[in-house]
């Protein structure tokens, strides 16, 4: 029998080692695993490199691992929001590397790692700072800058409803990244506000197949993220 | 008789009436957001949201806000009738894919060769941070800029060249600022309108590049 629900925060965030990648999903407040990353922060894992949209805002969740000092480097598209002062103090000190991605890149290499794709060229950044020591190709005319897979030893994510084969639906656009880092990582963490009986998502409804998920958590009322 | 610059408000306003109908529009964060008020209600236009969403709509009455419902600015907004929501990976081939028609972005400076720097001074002091920006600049069939025509100390933001890091190579198709509305064209920059009682050698004089004004330029609609 096939089940990936367990039983607990700390049964879903067993065994990350140190100087484990951390996808973290999420897109601003919306759909940060806020149970998952605080039950990561009590699993005591460090040296920590984590791959998210934002750097955390206010004191908690992204934020409060940060504050940890157990992340070594964040991969980010826009690290400096509203609020994001627990980033800011740790890249002011020089105490947290900072690799800076454009947003659709950042999500691409994720997919291409979970696609099992070796790289692939795309025309954002080209002629750009961000494009430095990168191969560029001109392909019909255009240059297109070749990036590489980003492969999660974990993700964390949040969804709406599970089954116990992980099938995942996601609530509006809380989904942002949570689909392709289930796809892109080792290991799938799942917090799910409800874990639903297997059928009850209808099979044309699911939005993440249950095969790019290994680890469910019934949350069933998650914290906002991003408190001071 | 002086010359007026346009208010924000009316900045948004004029990009507004060249927004066709049926275009699918990505708008930046900051002035651009303001142009889905004043699209004429006859036209159906379909915003996109990198964050995963097609066919958003206005802010929600207060008190009616979702957290899982943002726009890219991370602001609550609601969803229209007909709209859909995507993961991220979508939403970033539908930009890189040329399948928006329009992105209407802020700026720091713009190129006479179409060049745009929106997204870092070069000021080390703080955190780089480029989102979706450079995507959007490279993806999106169609790219305006809305900026004011000079930063806040005078300074030209329309230059031959950038001197800010570049967001993307010529990129920029058309230029709304509070003073003109100018085409980038193989030819360089050509003044397509101007507001009511800017004379061209003024309007010049406040560009930090070469232009030229179009023989049937006019006045900026009020």
């Amino acid at each position: 029998m096939m089940n990936k629900c367990v039983a607990s925060l700390p049964a879903a965030v067993s065994g990350i080692r140190d100087g484990a990648v951390i996808l973290i999903g999420g897109f601003g407040n919306a759909g940060i695993p806020v149970e998952l990353i605080d039950a990561l922060i009590d699993q005591g894992a460090k040296d920590l490199t984590a791959v998210t949209n934002n750097a955390g805002s206010g004191r908690t969740d992204i934020a409060k691992l940060l504050a940890t000092g157990r992340v070594r480097k964040i991969v980010c598209s826009y690290p400096r929001s509203a609020g994001s002062v627990v980033f800011e103090e740790l890249y002011g000190a020089g105490k947290i590397e900072l690799e800076l991605v454009p947003q659709g890149t950042l999500s691409e290499r994720m997919r291409a790692a979970g696609a099992g794709i070796g790289g692939f060229f795309t025309p954002t950044a080209a002629g750009t700072k961000l494009a430095e020591g990168k191969e560029v190709r001109r392909i019909n005319g255009r240059d297109y800058v070749l990036e590489a897979p980003l492969k999660g030893d974990v993700a964390l994510i949040k969804a709406e409803t599970a089954d116990r084969w992980g099938n995942l639906t996601f609530r509006l656009a809380a989904r942002n990244f949570a689909p392709t880092m289930a796809m892109a990582a080792s290991l799938t963490v799942v917090q799910a506000r409800k874990i639903v009986d297997l059928g009850a998502i209808a099979p044309e409804h699911v939005v993440t197949p249950g095969v790019f998920v290994d680890r469910i958590v019934e949350v069933s009322n998650p914290a906002p993220a991003g408190r001071a | 008789m002086a010359a007026k610059p346009l208010s924000r408000d009316a900045i948004a306003r004029r990009v507004a009436l060249d927004v066709p109908d049926g275009a699918y529009v990505n708008l930046g964060i900051g002035l651009p957001t303001q142009v889905a008020n004043y699209v004429p209600a006859d036209r159906e236009v379909v915003y996109h949201s990198e964050n995963g969403i097609l066919g958003m709509g206005p802010a929600p009455a207060a008190g009616k806000e979702d957290p899982d419902l943002i726009n890219a600015g991370k602001q609550p907004v609601t969803l229209l009738t007909g709209a859909s929501i995507f993961h991220h990976t979508d939403a970033f081939a539908m930009i890189r894919g040329g399948h928006i028609d329009l992105a209407l972005l802020g700026a720091m400076q713009v190129g006479a060769n179409g060049d745009l720097a929106n997204w870092a001074t070069g000021d080390e002091k703080f955190p780089p941070a480029v989102g979706g920006a450079m995507d959007l600049a490279a993806g999106a069939a169609g790219v305006w800029v809305l900026m004011e025509h000079n930063a806040k100390d005078g300074t030209p933001k329309i230059l031959e060249r950038c001197t800010y890091p570049l967001t993307a190579e010529g990129v920029v198709d058309r230029i709304y600022t509070n003073l003109a509305v100018i085409d980038v064209t193989n030819d360089g920059l050509l003044v397509r309108e101007m507001v009511t009682g800017l004379e061209f050698e003024e309007l010049q004089g406040k560009t930090g590049a070469r232009l030229r004004l179009a023989n049937d330029w006019r006045p900026i609609p009020a």
